[in-house]
């Protein structure tokens, strides 16, 4: 893996018979398969010894095309894609990417559907943040967390499948409303998940929290300061573990968050370890919203009853009523027809601000959808956060960012 | 200041040449390219846009000019406020913008994205490469005359392309999902076989595969 390249001073310092242990310059591949990269990540370090000197990150391995697809299919059709964006977190996409439809078709959904979309979003920051801790934990040396969070995030897929079908690829919203309503008893199901899960919760999190070698590994590791963290364009819990007090949801509430109490952690110093705290302790208010929207979940329907063009009429309708059908191949065929208009729309998604930009031209395609996703901005510190850091540094910085390459290459 | 709704108005004392835009949602400005830079400095320093979220491209068709339309999307941590800045491209065919790297470092990857994807030379960028396609990528996929299947293009790694003969190959599309273009509605055109761009009904496939 490692290539070593002649430096001219590296003759110079050879010669220094003084120095006994000398450093060697050499640049490094890491990645793009490598454990600690999450994905398909290269980092091309520089080294002085153990120190990286300069980080350039390669992306692209991933990069699928997303937006050129998204201009060639109709708003409907896109829904499964963006599934495949953040994959650890997929309902909390399918959130974002429908509330912006929605905002440029003008469209309001029902105040059920609204909660139940709020459970997901929550569910899924659970999830994808357990994953996150659970990865981290383990590239710094901590095998027993990845393993209780396996077990709960098991958990939550058996919950994903009930309510969606499926546990990895839910593609669980339509424009104008969800798929389908939550199953019968489903929310007693969420509930006993929530309260047998705090308690594990406080376990994991007590096995990292003051555990020495953790500490050691994250601790002023990493540093990211707030001016950086603004200026970089960090979002979610690595910009609030710098102390940016920015939460979507509560600076710009949609699809009901302004209903539901819940605080916001944010982090003092901006290293490795305030990072992990935030997200530890989202996962505990995540569930304090789920449970409130649980408890006060309103009766109605789970669509925009209203907006018959642009939801696809139900399946027993479409086989027995002529005006449906033609209704339901429109929908199908030509799309939601979407009025012309630029939106953009920004959902607080487990790993930050994911952003829609749907530039119509009217018609049932985009003429331009650009994605704005948390992982790629929230990457791009990294030349500047990796530099005169420790090699080992790196996988601690990496895991604390929890970032997706499927979102970062789109 | 605080960033508010009107901040067109408020704008207009500095550069006269700034309108509103069109919008679904958030204010949104369009500005001449020669004043972006400035605007976006101002916006930042004297209206509280202290973060910026976004910089994108739109490609307006092959015959529309001007073809590129550069965006700028801002959001103040303090208020919570979105402005959108828009800039038209002055030149169609090499489209140029000037970058906001330095008074954002956020801008870098995204102007890298942009020029990668679309096109578009953001002036003064330190270090304008390709990100997401690979270093020597002939092509740029967003453009509206970049086909859905791709164009046949050699390998990233020369070396494996010359012994192999293996290109990047368009993606075959019959079968693929009914694909929609945006406008006008043939049906016909959007059957998945009649799009696909490498052999249908109309075209015969290539003796050589």
């Amino acid at each position: 893996m490692a290539t070593e390249y002649a430096f001219p001073d590296n003759a110079a310092k050879t010669a220094d018979a003084s120095q006994e242990f000398q450093t060697e310059k050499m640049s490094v591949a890491m990645g793009p398969s490598h454990p600690s990269t999450h994905g398909v990540l290269r980092l091309n370090l520089d080294l002085d010894g153990e120190i990286v000197t300069k980080c350039d990150p390669v992306l692209g391995y991933l990069h699928r095309g997303d937006e050129k697809i998204a201009e060639n299919m109709t708003y409907n059709q896109f829904v499964p894609y963006t599934d495949r964006l953040d994959y650890l977190a997929p309902l909390a996409n399918n959130v974002a990417y429908a509330i912006a439809v929605e905002k440029l078709a003008n469209l309001e959904v029902p105040a059920r559907c609204q909660a139940i979309r709020v459970i997901c979003c929550e569910l899924a920051r659970i999830s994808s943040h357990l994953l996150g801790l659970g990865a981290f934990a383990m590239d710094v040396g901590a095998w027993t967390v990845f393993m209780y969070q396996f077990t709960e995030r098991e958990k939550l897929y058996k919950l994903f499948e009930e309510l969606t079908g499926a546990r990895f690829t839910t593609s669980y919203t339509r424009i104008g409303g969800v798929s389908r309503d939550m199953p019968e008893g489903w929310t007693d199901r969420v509930l006993a998940f929530c309260d047998q899960f705090l308690p594990i919760l406080d376990e994991m999190l007590e096995m990292l929290t003051r555990n020495k070698i953790f500490t050691d590994r994250t601790v002023d590791v990493g540093i990211i300061t707030k001016a950086e963290a603004i200026a970089y364009g960090l979002t979610g819990p690595n910009a609030r573990g710098s102390g940016v007090t920015v939460d979507l949801r509560k600076d710009r509430p949609y699809s009901g968050y302004e209903q539901y109490e819940f605080d916001v952690p944010v982090g003092t110093k901006g290293d490795c370890y305030d990072r992990y705290l935030c997200r530890g302790e989202e996962m505990k208010q995540s569930v304090r919203i789920v449970r409130q929207a649980i408890k006060n979940m309103p009766a109605g329907d789970y669509y925009a009853k209203d907006a018959v063009r642009i939801f696809a009429p139900p399946k027993a309708k479409v086989l027995t009523s002529m005006e449906e059908l033609i209704n339901n191949f429109m929908i199908v065929t030509e799309g939601p027809l979407m009025p012309a208009g630029e939106v953009y729309f920004e959902a607080e998604n487990p790993k930050g601000a994911l952003g829609f930009f749907v530039i119509s031209k009217g018609g049932g395609v985009p003429w331009r959808m650009k994605i704005r996703s948390p992982s790629f901005c929230n990457l791009s510190i990294l030349p500047k956060v990796c530099q005169n850091n420790l090699l080992s540094d790196v996988v601690a910085i990496l895991g604390s960012l929890d970032f997706v390459m499927g979102e970062c290459d789109r | 200041m605080t960033a508010t709704a009107d901040v067109t108005a408020a704008l207009q004392g500095k550069f006269p040449q700034v309108t509103a835009r069109a919008s679904g949602d958030h204010p949104a400005i369009n500005a001449p390219l020669a004043d972006a830079k400035a605007l976006l400095a101002v916006l930042r320093d004297e209206f509280g846009y202290d973060f910026l979220v976004d910089v994108t491209a739109a490609d307006w068709g092959v015959e529309v000019s001007p073809r590129f339309s550069v965006f700028w999307h801002l959001y103040s941590t303090k208020d919570g406020a979105y402005l959108r800045v828009a800039a038209d491209c002055v030149n169609d065919v090499e489209p140029a913008a000037p970058t906001v790297s330095d008074l954002w470092p956020a801008a870098d990857w995204h102007e890298r994205e942009t020029y990668d994807l679309l096109g578009v030379t953001f002036n003064g960028h330190p270090d304008l490469r390709r990100i997401l396609m690979w270093d020597g990528y002939p092509y740029h996929p967003l453009r509206k005359d970049f086909p859905l299947a791709g164009i046949d293009t050699p390998l990233p790694d020369e070396e494996v392309g010359a012994i192999t003969g293996a290109t990047a190959k368009p993606v075959p599309m019959a079968g693929g999902p009914f694909v929609a273009k945006c406008g006008k509605m043939n049906l016909s055109e959007a059957e998945p076989r009649a799009k696909d761009e490498s052999w249908n009904e109309a075209r015969e496939k290539p003796a050589s595969e």
